[in-house]
């Protein structure tokens, strides 16, 4: 816990001076019969979040939080997997979406995850995966007309609308 | 008067089919979510937000605002019979509830939790109808100083009374307010922060690589609430809860029957004291900005605690632990609304989404809700919603209590995808965007864990939502006296042998933000001297 | 293998919609050209405005009368003051599903961010529906009561004057320009959001003056709360037959609309830009659009076409020099 104390404030920190320059593109002073420019508002936050998380790190360098004391791993070696997992399989569904749409990356991804996450059956696994994709193609392309990415699919839904 | 006609032409909105049929489903979800550890009302509304487009705005807030108070009910069920909190609002809750079901009085527990519930519901919203168009008249003459002093004072609260580090609440406060300021700047007309420099844009779109372009572009938009919210509170909570529930979890039973019902109801009359306390407590509690139902029913839990005659019974199991924060969950859940529609400052961080959903839909939240004719059915719909949502909640909580406690027992690995893929498609229905789901996910790890390290959330979602009116009306305040800052403190410009003309409301919010930021100023010296007399 | 079985199951699926698929397509070759799936209607502004408003009053009229075999679903992208919407129409080139409603910030946003690279001139034009108008207003508690008045009371109070308008750079600032150059003032323009919020800020008191939309204000005035002077337009509205125009006042160039009009993305194939022109010129004639134009003091100004495109360019003339003067 301690050393995800130390990188995550060390990083928060160098995020915000990366914010500063950015926002200072804009005018971060006082205009003359105006008040404050464009960039003043982010500029100077990110310069209260640039001088909050040093405050941190330095208080994390003494020991002084109850997080920088703590001797707890930050994330065990099982939840890491866990988390990896549920990160990576989350990943390749968002960017299946670009390639190959909504209706093939979301069965694919419940499958996935209930199947082997989850250790379920593979009835249930798959009942799962075709319903939840019908569900959602009725009630949002249907009812709301919110269209969806369907990637290069797309001319397969035509049928649907007509 | 004028109140009582309004409320009445709000139950004839609320008892529309429709409607009556929103309020019934939210109530049902909210029981759901807030039952279901790891899911409390601010999830299911950042989660459900995007779906409620399918029905009029008026149904939509119905159906959120049923939901809010179902998951208030629901919290309890899983804090009494799991001793794991539903809800970060039901926290309070399993102190004296858990005892009560380990000594076999879940029962008890459960129908003194919901009667509560009830108890503190029906006090505070009949506060609200009472409080709600006085205080929006007021509201109505504010202007842009009053706004941005308003603000001033929401973010005060956050630091001067927040639980959390003050550093790492600073920190995210001003980091929700920078993530606010993304995109085009309303008042330079210029973009700001669009990562990706624009110039580049034109050679990027013209080749096939037009994802990249749609990268840059997507922040000219600004970071929409919903994405941090469904972020944080959809995936980010959802990795949590996955890494906390790994072990085992004991189930306590519980037999709930029509005759119980009745006599444990009839027993509940000696902590009517006890449920007046908790209600009012958590609706004054739910008022303040930013601080809604968790602290609410925390502060009602260790009030009635030190309070009590015998303190030493709190925690054993005793029923007065469990209405205290039962009635002051539900209290403060509807107090949180009022400054939300009145003033357009949310009391906590459900109502911050509700905020930003309202303005989703093309409602101007504030006074003028209650002062335009197209909008009066919107808010007072909902405040009748209200009334019949408490007593539905009420039935429908007894009525299906063994149903919820089967529901506990679905597995978290077909809960979770099934909630993770509702976040994808909420992350992009709303705007029609696949850069938006992209940076839901990026929120949502970032905000696991920063929440592991103990930043807080709350004041994030609350800051992207407030930090727009926060910096336009700060702007145009200082744009209409042409830069000078006496237009926060007094109407007119002072003549230059004046020192003050007539006070402005605002100053009465800009001194109570200063007492606010100094408040943990003074705590610490307090502290700092009584270590060192000790 | 129970990969396998999914896969099978997903071709065997496939197979079948791209049969149905191609099929179908082949019926509607044959006849004239119609949208095969939901229209996407996109705005360049946001869900709350005007434009959000009327978008959904044009899907409101195609699907009530059965104008279109689709529907149409309008889709908001405001960000970059619209430049999010004609990026993203350029991205659709030759696309027959999506179509654009404009307003003023089509001629502005190019001119004012000119690394988009965006010639409004490629997009394919489909039809104008309507001029929206501009009133000068102020608040009642005040005793102006004409334009005369109102440009002594500026005069007297010169910088410290405010000016409430929607966004920087936009028409609002446009037209606050047009009056200080015409009446020789100086005042302060303060951008606000939206038009209602601009309305509301004048009924209160917290601005000295707006040229709101009559919908924008109409709710306030009833109300008493603010009054009308003068019309940007060159006859006097039905809805205000008491308020003079520039044009009787001796003032001929001040006239300036926010126009709404439908595009389609570059290149689009003749046969749906000549399908979306009959759809739209029937919701041109239909008694809905007609009841509310003439509710919102709209002008319904029908031009497709050639014409179309020729009044986009005059236009965007029009605004590179009102641009140039605000630079300065």
């Amino acid at each position: 816990m301690r050393k995800a104390e130390l990188y995550v404030s060390l990083v928060l920190a160098l995020f915000s001076v990366y914010l500063m320059f950015k926002s200072a593109e804009l005018p971060i002073g006082w205009l003359p019969g105006e008040g404050p420019g464009g960039g003043a508002f982010p500029f100077w936050l990110s310069l209260v979040m640039f001088v909050s998380s040093a405050l941190i790190f330095i208080r994390a360098l003494f020991g002084a939080s109850a997080e920088s004391r703590s001797t707890e791993k930050f994330m065990d070696s099982e939840s890491k997997r866990l988390f990896m997992l549920v990160l990576l399989s989350l990943t390749a569904l968002i960017g299946g979406i670009h390639v190959v749409g909504f209706y093939i990356s979301i069965p694919l991804f419940m499958v996935f995850y209930i199947r082997f996450l989850g250790n379920h059956t593979w009835q249930i696994s798959l009942s799962i995966g075709i319903v939840s994709p019908l569900l959602i193609f009725s009630l949002f392309e249907k009812v709301l007309i919110k269209l969806l990415p369907k990637g290069f699919t797309e001319p397969l839904f035509y049928v649907f609308f007509s | 008067m004028e109140t009582f006609w309004h409320l009445m032409d709000g139950f004839v909105t609320s008892f529309e089919l429709i409607n009556l049929f929103m309020i019934v489903l939210g109530v049902v979800a909210g029981l759901f979510v807030g039952a279901m550890p790891g899911l409390g009302s601010v999830n299911g509304v950042a989660i459900l937000l995007p779906i409620t487009f399918i029905v009029p705005p008026t149904s939509a807030i119905i159906f959120l605002g049923a939901l809010y108070y179902g998951a208030m009910y629901g919290g309890a069920i899983s804090s009494i019979m799991l001793g794991i909190p539903g809800a970060s609002t039901a926290v309070a809750t399993t102190f004296d509830g858990r005892p009560m079901a380990l000594k076999g009085q879940a029962d008890t527990a459960l129908i003194a939790a919901a009667t509560a519930s009830f108890f503190g519901g029906t006090v505070s919203i009949i506060l609200f109808t009472l409080f709600a168009p006085p205080l929006a008249d007021f509201a109505l003459s504010f202007g842009p100083p009053e706004e941005f002093a308003l603000m001033l004072m929401a973010f005060a609260t956050f630091v001067g009374l927040g639980g959390d580090s003050i550093l790492k609440t600073l920190f995210c406060i001003s980091f929700g307010l920078v993530l606010s300021a993304v995109g085009l700047d309303i008042l330079s007309g210029e973009p700001r922060l669009v990562f990706g420099n624009p110039s580049y844009l034109a050679g990027l779109i013209t080749g096939d690589k037009y994802y990249l372009a749609e990268f840059t572009i997507g922040f000219m938009r600004k970071i929409s609430f919903l994405v941090l919210a469904i972020g944080i509170y959809g995936i980010g909570e959802m990795l949590w809860t996955i890494e906390t529930t790994k072990g085992g979890i004991t189930f306590s039973q519980a037999n709930v029957t029509l005759r119980g019902i009745i006599r444990t109801i009839g027993a509940l009359r000696k902590n009517i004291p006890m449920m007046t306390f908790g209600s009012l407590l958590g609706f004054f509690v739910g008022i303040l900005p930013a601080a809604g139902a968790t602290p609410g029913s925390l502060m009602a839990y260790g009030m009635a605690k030190s309070f009590s005659r015998n303190p030493q019974a709190f925690g054993t199991g005793i029923v007065d632990g469990v209405v205290a924060p039962e009635s002051a969950n539900n209290a403060a859940s509807t107090g949180s609304m009022l400054p939300m529609l009145t003033l357009g400052i949310p009391g906590s961080p459900t109502t911050a989404i509700l905020l930003g959903g309202m303005i989703a839909w093309g409602l101007t939240p504030g006074p003028t809700l209650f002062s335009e004719v197209e909008t009066q059915e919107f808010v007072w719909g909902l405040i009748a919603s209200l009334y019949v949502a408490n007593t539905a909640a009420l039935v429908f909580n007894l009525a299906f209590i063994p149903i919820f406690v089967m529901v506990l027992k679905m597995p978290f690995t077909i809960l979770a995808p099934v909630i993770f893929l509702l976040c994808v498609v909420g992350g992009y229905v709303p705007n029609l965007n696949m850069h938006d789901v992209w940076l839901m996910l990026i929120f949502g790890l970032g905000g696991y864990i920063l929440r592991k390290l103990a930043y807080p959330m709350a004041p994030i979602v609350l800051a992207i939502v407030l930090g727009p009116l926060a910096e336009e009306s700060l702007r145009q305040s200082l744009s209409i006296s042409q830069g000078e800052i006496w237009i926060f403190f007094m109407m007119e410009k002072p003549l230059p042998d004046q020192f003050f003309t007539e006070p402005r409301i605002a100053l009465l919010f800009v001194i109570m933000s200063v007492a606010l930021f100094s408040f943990p100023l003074v705590k610490m010296v307090l502290n700092a001297r009584k270590q060192r007399q000790s | 293998m129970n990969w396998n079985f999914i896969k099978s199951r997903m071709l065997m699926r496939m197979a079948i919609l791209a049969v149905c698929a191609v099929f179908l397509g082949a019926s509607y070759a044959a006849a004239q050209w119609q949208p095969r799936k939901p229209v996407e209607f996109v705005v360049m502004a946001g869900k709350g405005g005007g434009a959000g408003k009327l978008s959904r009053l044009f899907q409101a009229i195609i699907q009530k009368n059965n104008f279109s075999n689709q529907p149409f679903t309008p889709v908001y992208k405001s960000g970059g003051s619209g430049a999010e919407a004609l990026v993203y129409m350029r991205q659709k080139r030759r696309d027959s599903h999506t179509i654009l409603l404009t307003l003023n910030s089509f001629f502005t946003t190019p001119l004012r961010q000119k690394n988009l690279g965006i010639d409004i001139e490629t997009f394919s034009p489909i039809a104008r529906m309507a001029l929206d108008t501009f009133i000068l207003w102020v608040n009642t508690d005040t005793t102006i009561m004409n334009l005369n008045d109102w440009v002594a009371a500026v005069k007297a109070k010169g910088k410290s004057w405010n000016m409430a308008g929607t966004g920087k750079f936009q028409e609002d600032q446009l037209l606050t320009n047009i009056l200080e150059a015409t009446f020789d003032l100086k005042m302060t323009y303060t951008p606000y959001k939206g038009g209602g919020t601009v309305a509301k800020n004048l009924a209160g008191n917290h601005t000295n003056s707006t040229v709101n939309n009559p919908a924008e204000q109409d709710s306030w005035h009833k109300a008493g709360k603010t009054r009308p002077l003068v019309a940007f337009t060159p006859e006097r509205l039905g809805m205000y037959p008491d308020v003079p125009t520039f044009k009787e006042l001796g003032y001929d160039g001040m006239t300036y609309y926010m126009q709404r009009s439908i595009i389609g993305p570059p290149q689009m194939p003749q046969e749906a830009v000549d399908y979306y022109i009959g759809v739209f010129r029937k919701v041109h004639e239909s008694a809905q659009w007609i009841a509310h134009a003439k509710k919102k003091s709209l002008f319904r100004d029908f031009i497709t076409g050639q014409e179309l495109k020729s009044y986009f360019l005059s236009e965007r003339d029009k605004h590179r020099v009102l641009l140039a003067k605000i630079n300065k």
